[in-house]
C-alpha cells in the first residue's frame, strides 16, 4: 500500500518514470509541470498552499496528495490483476416474482462464451435481473436473488470501482457522441485502458468492426457519420476487444448493416458472457438457452433444442433472402420474383 | 434523520436521479423530503410533490446559489426534523463549477452526465472532486467506450470516490444508489459548527453591487484582468 510518504520527496521526474499512468492523472487535475519536473512534488505542490492559488484552482495541496496516493494505489492494482482473476462464469440462485412466489429455476450457471437470450413482455422484470447481475446481487435487491461469481460470493469491489464493471451494455439507442475519427476513438478507449500495444488493438478493432458491417469504413471516418450498422459494428468489436467487463448485455442488434452471426461469434471468440434481450427469433435461436421472464421473475429456462436449431438454418435462408434484396436495391437492381428463392 | 446533499451541472439529470431513488426509498417505508435550491426559477417542486415527497424551494435570486445554500442550510436541517424525515436530500444546481456546497459530514453526490463531453470532468472544481458518489447519467444513450472513458476520467479527478450508472428515464441504478444512501445508525441533529468540505470565496467587485456600466473607471474592489499580452518565447 502506498502512503503519503512514499511520494512526496520523489522528484516528479521519477515519479512518471515509476509510474507511467502519472502524467494522466496531472493533465485531468490541471497541474502543469513545464520546466519543473525535476522538482521534489512536495515542493511543486505547495504552490496549492498559495492562499489565491488554492482559491483560484480550488484545489489544496492535502487533498490533491491524497487524491494522487489513492489514484496510485488503484492503479497499481488494476495492473497487477492476473488473468485467472477473470470471471469464468456467473451463477443466478432464485429469488421471488413480484408477488413473492419463489422463482421457476434452482440455481443457474452461465459460463464464458455461452449466449443465453432473456424474452419476457416489456415490464415483466428484465432489466431487474441485468440489474441484479450488475450489482452481484447479494439476496438484497427487491427480487432477493443471488448472484454467483466463478461459484463464489461476489466481490463488493464490481459495484462501484470504475475499473470494474461486470457489464457492458449495447444496444439500440446508442451513439456515438465525440468528435473524434475511428481511429483516435479507439486509441482514446485503449489508453484510458492503459493497453501496451495501442497500435495492434486499433488495427485489431477496426479489421473485426469492418468484418461485421456491411459497408465499409476508413480509419479516419469520423465516428459521428457512421451509419447505423458500421457504428454498431464498432461497438461490438470495440466492446468485445477492449472492454474490461465480462459480461456483455446486448438489447436488440437491428438486421440492418450489420452481420449478427459474425458479431456475436466475436464476442463469444473473446470469451464473453453474451446475454441478450431480444424478440428476434434468428438471435433467439443462435443462444445456447433462454430464460423467460414473467411478472418480476424466472418463469422457465428453455435449452435451445435440436428442432429448434434445425429452424435456425431456415430462417437464416429467408433472412438472407431480404438482405440481398435489399443490396440489389442499394445498387439500384430491380427485385425480381426469383430473388424470393421459395 | 439522514441527509444527502445532491448537485451537479444543469441538465445533468439530478431531479430525474432523485426521483427514482425516493422510488425506492418509499417502497421501503422511508419518509422522504426534498429541498431544492435553484437559480431564478424551477418547477420541479411540482414533480416532487407528485411523488408523494414533502418539498420546499429556494431560489436564490440575486446571490451566488452555493452562498445561498450555506446561509440556509441548517434551517432546512431543523424543518426536515420537525416533519418527521427519515431522509432528506437537497438538491441545488452548480452553476459556475468552482464551488460546492458540500458539507464535511453529510453524504455528497454529484450528478454528471455522459453527453456533457469527456474534458468536463477536468473543468469541474470541488463539486466533483470532492464527492462521496459520483452518479454518470445518459449512458443508455452513448457507446460503452465512451461509457468507460468518460468513468474513467471521473475516476482520475476523484479517485476515492464511488461511480455509478444510474439511468433517469428507467430508474436501472436507482435502487443499487438508495442502499448507498440510506444508513439508520445515522442521525443528524443539526449542522452548526460543521464545516464546509472546501471553501467558496466571494470576490467582491463592482458588478457584484449592481453596476452596469463598462470600462476601468466603475470597476472596484477584488478585479481581474485578462493577460492579454502574447506570451514571449522562451530563448
Amino acid at each position: 500500500m502506498i502512503t503519503t510518504q512514499d511520494i512526496q520527496q520523489k522528484t516528479i521526474a521519477d515519479l512518471f518514470e515509476q509510474y507511467p499512468f502519472l502524467p494522466g492523472f496531472f493533465e485531468e487535475n490541471t497541474l502543469e509541470v513545464d520546466g519543473q519536473i525535476n522538482e521534489k512534488l512536495d515542493d511543486f505542490l505547495n504552490i496549492l498552499d498559495d492562499e489565491e492559488e488554492k482559491e483560484n484552482r480550488a484545489m489544496d495541496k492535502a487533498q490533491v496528495m491524497e487524491s494522487m496516493v489513492e489514484y496510485i494505489s488503484q492503479m497499481l492494482a488494476f495492473l497487477g490483476e492476473d488473468e485467472d482473476e477473470g470471471v469464468n462464469s456467473i451463477t443466478l440462485l432464485p429469488g421471488t416474482n413480484k408477488s413473492g412466489e419463489k422463482e421457476q429455476f434452482e440455481e443457474l450457471t452461465i459460463n464464458k462464451s455461452e449466449i443465453v437470450c432473456i424474452v419476457g413482455p416489456t415490464g415483466s422484470g428484465k432489466s431487474r435481473l441485468l440489474a441484479d447481475i450488475e450489482w452481484v446481487a447479494q439476496n438484497d435487491t427487491p427480487t432477493s436473488r443471488t448472484i454467483l461469481v466463478n461459484g463464489e460470493k461476489g466481490d463488493k469491489k464490481w459495484r462501484v470501482t470504475s475499473g470494474h464493471k461486470l457489464v457492458a451494455q449495447l444496444s439500440q439507442n446508442m451513439n456515438f457522441v465525440m468528435d473524434l475519427s475511428v481511429y483516435e476513438f479507439i486509441e482514446l478507449h485503449a489508453q484510458s485502458r492503459l493497453v501496451e500495444n495501442v497500435e495492434g488493438v486499433i488495427n485489431k478493432i477496426f479489421e473485426q468492426a469492418n468484418n461485421l458491417a456491411g459497408e465499409k469504413f476508413s480509419l479516419d471516418t469520423p465516428i459521428t457519420s457512421l451509419s447505423g450498422g458500421q457504428s454498431r459494428a464498432l461497438m461490438i468489436a470495440d466492446t468485445a476487444i477492449l472492454s474490461k467487463s465480462p459480461i456483455i448485455l446486448i438489447d436488440e442488434i437491428e438486421n440492418a448493416g450489420i452481420d449478427r452471426k459474425k458479431a456475436l461469434e466475436l464476442l463469444v471468440g473473446e470469451e464473453k458472457i453474451v446475454l441478450m434481450a431480444t424478440h428476434d427469433p434468428i438471435l433467439a435461436l443462435m443462444g445456447d438457452r433462454r430464460i423467460v421472464i414473467k411478472n418480476g421473475g424466472i418463469h422457465k429456462v428453455i435449452d435451445t433444442s435440436g428442432d429448434e436449431q434445425n429452424l435456425l438454418s431456415e430462417l437464416e435462408r429467408m433472412d438472407n433472402v431480404i438482405q440481398n434484396m435489399r443490396t440489389r436495391l442499394r445498387h439500384g437492381e430491380i427485385i425480381r420474383q426469383e430473388d424470393i428463392g421459395f | 434523520m439522514n441527509l444527502v446533499t445532491v448537485s451537479g451541472p444543469p441538465s445533468s439529470g439530478k431531479t430525474a436521479v432523485i426521483l427514482k431513488t425516493i422510488d425506492s426509498f418509499q417502497k421501503r417505508g422511508l419518509e422522504v423530503g426534498v429541498v431544492k435550491f435553484d437559480c431564478l426559477y424551477t418547477d420541479d417542486d411540482i414533480l416532487y410533490e407528485k411523488a408523494g415527497v414533502k418539498v420546499k424551494k429556494g431560489l436564490s435570486g440575486s446571490l451566488c446559489p452555493d452562498h445561498y445554500f450555506v446561509s440556509n442550510i441548517e434551517e432546512v436541517t431543523q424543518w426536515g426534523i420537525k416533519e418527521g424525515l427519515d431522509i432528506l436530500i437537497t438538491e441545488s444546481a452548480g452553476l459556475c463549477n468552482r464551488c460546492s456546497p458540500y458539507v464535511k459530514s453529510v453524504t455528497a453526490v454529484c450528478v454528471i452526465d455522459n453527453l456533457s463531453g469527456i474534458n468536463t470532468p477536468k473543468k469541474i472544481g470541488p463539486m466533483l472532486k470532492s464527492a462521496d458518489i459520483v452518479i454518470i447519467t445518459k449512458g443508455d444513450i452513448v457507446s460503452q467506450a465512451e461509457r468507460e472513458v468518460f468513468a474513467s476520467r471521473v475516476n482520475t479527478v476523484n479517485p476515492g470516490a464511488s461511480i455509478m450508472h444510474v439511468n433517469g428515464l428507467t430508474g436501472q441504478g436507482a435502487y443499487e444508489l438508495s442502499t448507498l444512501l440510506y444508513d439508520e445508525k445515522v442521525e443528524v441533529k443539526t449542522l452548526v459548527g460543521e464545516k464546509l468540505r472546501f471553501s467558496m470565496p466571494s470576490a467582491l467587485c463592482s458588478y457584484c453591487l449592481g453596476e452596469t456600466r463598462i470600462g476601468e473607471s466603475y470597476q472596484m474592489g477584488n478585479v481581474r484582468k485578462i493577460d492579454m499580452e502574447d506570451k514571449k518565447k522562451k530563448s
